[in-house]
């Protein structure tokens, strides 16, 4: 397991992380995982007990992951939102757009190669989870 | 047309240094094949058969003399002296080196050019009607929204795993010339009771090995919100569609089988969601995005008066012109279909030529159509006959628009790794055939499309006539199609019976067409014959 | 026989294993049987080419020909542009193709 890269102030959380069934399941559990065919939404009714989400990627060309971030993000959840498994440097950049804010990928990521891909993009043309304004907005401000 | 500004420029070039730095990581072993992949297909990347091919995205189809150039100049420095315009208003280059292809989007990018998703899965370049601006029949210019869908849908960050790939076409008239029911999202954009404008959602057709039309799930999306609405058709495809078999993955198949009612309830659940959202851009950008797309200054007055005295020159016009809203200005087509050539196929000089034709004679502007030709959109009547001198002299004269020699061809086995049959010599030997017979003129609209393998890339699924090409035990075989169209009259094509090799599928290309010709009634082109009469006399007369 | 195949990665140029290095020229391709595996592993890791595997062929007036109609395309070049591929001279090798 790689180092984790963690964009958040606040104290990481020490729980294990449960199956979405599992935490339905149990009042107490503060930290779950997302697999691809899980859906977001079950989640939404307990975001207040919630303090981080992993969200898998099992394989890094199934990107049911990036809705089911935006999907948190859209519903308030503002904990740890944590992209586990297959993550990739030049997949960071979209999954930061979506909300994420921790990284914990399989294989180690080049320091450098991380910083330059969180610096490439000087603007953004949409809306998504992160707080950028978008270019067209930019144009009419 | 639509010009960047600093930002649009800035998220180019931005693309090209990502995508430098990403060849540079493969190069140096730090990226897998299989991790380089799709990052290269997002650049337009492939590996086909003997190199590298470049695919490079011509938004909506649109582009100016300068662009021409400059990809006539790309064919010379890093290709071999052509390139091939394809079924989604494309262009590709056959001989690029994976080294240089860097340096290539940054030539690219001084023209406002890129190859940006034209590959992989996410959604590729949207294409729209290759007369917008300039048909008689429409309603507005549908380029600006395809343009802020552009924008939209560059570097999504929700959007770029999707389970395949997906296509948007936008039109703005009835008359269908993008084939806007065969693509994942087809909008048109249409007038409601109150003068409104507003965009007609059709999702879920597409061609490949399952066709399928797609049906419309909502009749009128206010315009603004018109990015609010493809975020949910978007969302509830990436949550919910197939990703246990890449042959089951695009949209099609998740509206097919959830039924289009239940896949309409999702999405308009998403769009309510997602309305709260504010992920609507300012109404603003799209009144910004239409200045660009203004009339050019049509003379007014201009005569529409034609020197018909050349039979040579008469017959192009009639042919290759359609009619044009302003008057005295028609839409000028330039085939790229000469007999026995290489459909879609233009050379550096051919490119620069047309550029300059274009400057001169159409306001510096020029289209590429899913047919696989080009078209000067403004040319005053008064200038047809410099502009058609010009190009007979280059090649480019021939006057066959959509008759039976103007055939949509996929590169097939000559070029593509996907395929399973060569479809360029078929469609030489039977341009060949008709141009030798003479019949060509006589059979009227003909669209006949070629593929090499069952993904369809060569439209056959829409032809009047559809060839495909499959392997039989090592073997090139040719299935034959009729009835098939790609048009607002959309349906999809039935195979005729067993296949035949590459000499019989030219017999029996023109078997068919002498049924056609025993039993039409007057004003009846081969897709209505077919529709009337059926498939059996057809079959009799192919395999008796 | 078995022949080895890839793309060039940097130049994606067709080529072949000739039991010591890679050829752009299937004359020169060697009989992998048994090593292709092997052969094609470590020469991907290598980065010495892209995408790598065998093929059958046949010998035939000494030359290696692939069994497969796409594999003798790939070796020339397209069928259609005849001034493109490997030997623009030799015509004749349409039938070879083809």
């Amino acid at each position: 397991m790689a180092e984790l890269l963690r964009y958040r102030d606040d104290e990481t959380v020490d729980h294990p992380a449960v199956t979405v069934d599992a935490f339905l399941d149990q009042s107490n559990a503060n930290a779950v995982r997302i697999e691809p065919g899980d859906d977001a939404r079950d989640l939404l009714p307990h975001l207040e007990r919630v303090a981080l989400v992993e969200v898998n990627f099992p394989a890094f060309g199934d990107g049911r992951g990036y809705s089911s971030a935006r999907i948190l993000r859209e519903a308030g959840y503002d904990g740890e939102l944590r992209a586990v498994g297959d993550v990739l440097v030049d997949q960071l950049a979209y999954m930061r757009r979506c909300g994420f804010d921790a990284f914990e990928p399989d294989q180690q990521l080049d320091k450098d190669d991380v910083q330059a891909a969180f610096d490439r993009w000087p603007d953004v043309y949409q809306s998504a989870a992160d707080d950028r304004t978008p270019i067209w907005t930019k144009r009419h401000a | 047309m639509y010009q960047y500004d600093q930002y649009d420029q800035a998220m180019v070039d931005a693309r090209v240094e990502e995508f430098r730095d990403q060849a540079r990581r493969r190069l140096e072993g730090k990226l897998t094949e299989a991790q380089f992949t799709p990052l290269r297909l997002k650049n337009g990347l492939y590996l086909q058969l003997h190199a590298y091919m470049l695919r490079v995205a011509i938004p909506y189809g649109t582009l100016d003399s300068r662009q021409m150039h400059a990809l006539a100049d790309i064919a010379d420095k890093y290709d071999r002296g052509y390139g091939h315009f394809t079924t989604r208003q494309n262009i590709q280059y056959n001989w690029i080196k994976l080294e240089e292809a860097a340096d290539i989007l940054a030539d690219l990018a001084k023209v406002e050019m890129h190859a940006i998703q034209t590959s992989g899965n996410c959604i590729r370049n949207i294409s729209s009607d290759h007369f917008a601006g300039a048909a008689a029949d429409e309603l507005v210019d549908p380029r600006p929204y395809a343009e802020i869908l552009r924008q939209w849908s560059s570097f999504h960050p929700e959007f770029n795993y999707l389970p395949r790939k997906f296509k948007i076409a936008v039109i703005a008239s009835d008359t269908d010339r993008a084939a806007m029911r065969l693509h994942d999202i087809g909008i048109q954009i249409v007038q409601n009771d109150a003068g409104e404008l507003g965009a007609a959602f059709y999702v879920g057709g597409g061609m490949g090995r399952t066709p399928m039309i797609a049906p419309c799930i909502n009749p009128f999306v206010p315009l603004d919100q018109l990015v609010t609405y493809s975020e949910a058709c978007l969302r509830v495809y990436n949550r919910y569609g197939r990703r246990d078999n890449k042959f089951k993955a695009r949209i099609k198949i998740l509206v097919h089988e959830l039924g289009a009612e239940e896949y309409t309830r999702q999405v308009e659940e998403e769009f309510a969601h997602l309305l709260e959202q504010g992920v609507e851009p300012p109404f603003a950008e799209l009144e910004r995005i239409r200045t660009f797309f203004e009339d050019p200054l049509f003379e007014a007055g201009a005569s529409s008066d034609i020197d018909r005295s050349d039979p040579d020159f008469a017959l192009w016009v009639d042919r290759n012109t359609v009619a044009h809203k302003a008057d005295g200005y028609v839409s000028a087509v330039i085939s790229l279909k000469p007999v026995g050539g290489i459909p879609g196929d233009a050379t550096a000089e051919q490119m620069h030529l047309m550029a300059d034709l274009a400057k001169d004679y159409s306001f510096d502007e020029l289209r590429v159509m899913h047919t696989q030709n080009i078209v000067l959109p403004h040319v005053r009547a008064a200038d047809l006959h410099a502009l058609w001198t010009a190009l007979d002299v280059a090649g480019l004269g021939a006057p066959n628009l959509d008759t039976v020699e103007d055939i949509i061809a996929c590169p097939g086995l000559d070029y593509c790794s996907l395929a399973n049959a060569r479809s360029i010599p078929v469609a030489q030997r039977i341009s060949e055939r008709f141009a030798k017979t003479g019949k060509t003129e006589t059979l009227g609209q003909l669209k006949l499309k070629i593929s090499g393998c069952i993904n369809a890339c060569g439209h056959h699924h829409a032809g009047h006539i559809g060839i495909l090409g499959v392997d039989r035990k090592g073997v090139e075989n040719y299935q034959l199609l009729l009835g098939g169209s790609e048009a607002e009259d959309v349906s999809l094509a039935k195979i005729t019976g067993p296949g035949f090799d590459e000499h019989g599928i030219v017999d029996a290309v023109e078997t068919v067409t002498t049924v056609y010709e025993r039993e039409r009634e007057d004003g009846e082109r081969f897709l209505d014959t077919y529709r009337r009469i059926g498939m059996n006399p057809f079959k009799e007369a192919l395999y008796g | 026989m078995r022949l080895l195949t890839g793309n060039d990665l940097k130049t994606g140029a067709v080529t072949w294993w000739t039991g010591s290095d890679w050829s752009i020229h299937v004359e020169d391709a060697a009989d992998v049987t048994g090593s292709e595996d092997e052969t094609a592993r470590r020469e991907e890791a290598a980065r010495r080419v892209n995408a790598p595997y065998a093929i059958d062929a046949e010998m035939q007036d000494g030359v290696p020909r692939p069994t497969h109609i796409k594999e003798r395309i790939r070796t020339l070049g397209p069928t259609v542009r005849p001034d493109l591929t490997l030997k623009p001279a030799e015509p004749d090798l349409g039938n070879w193709v083809i």
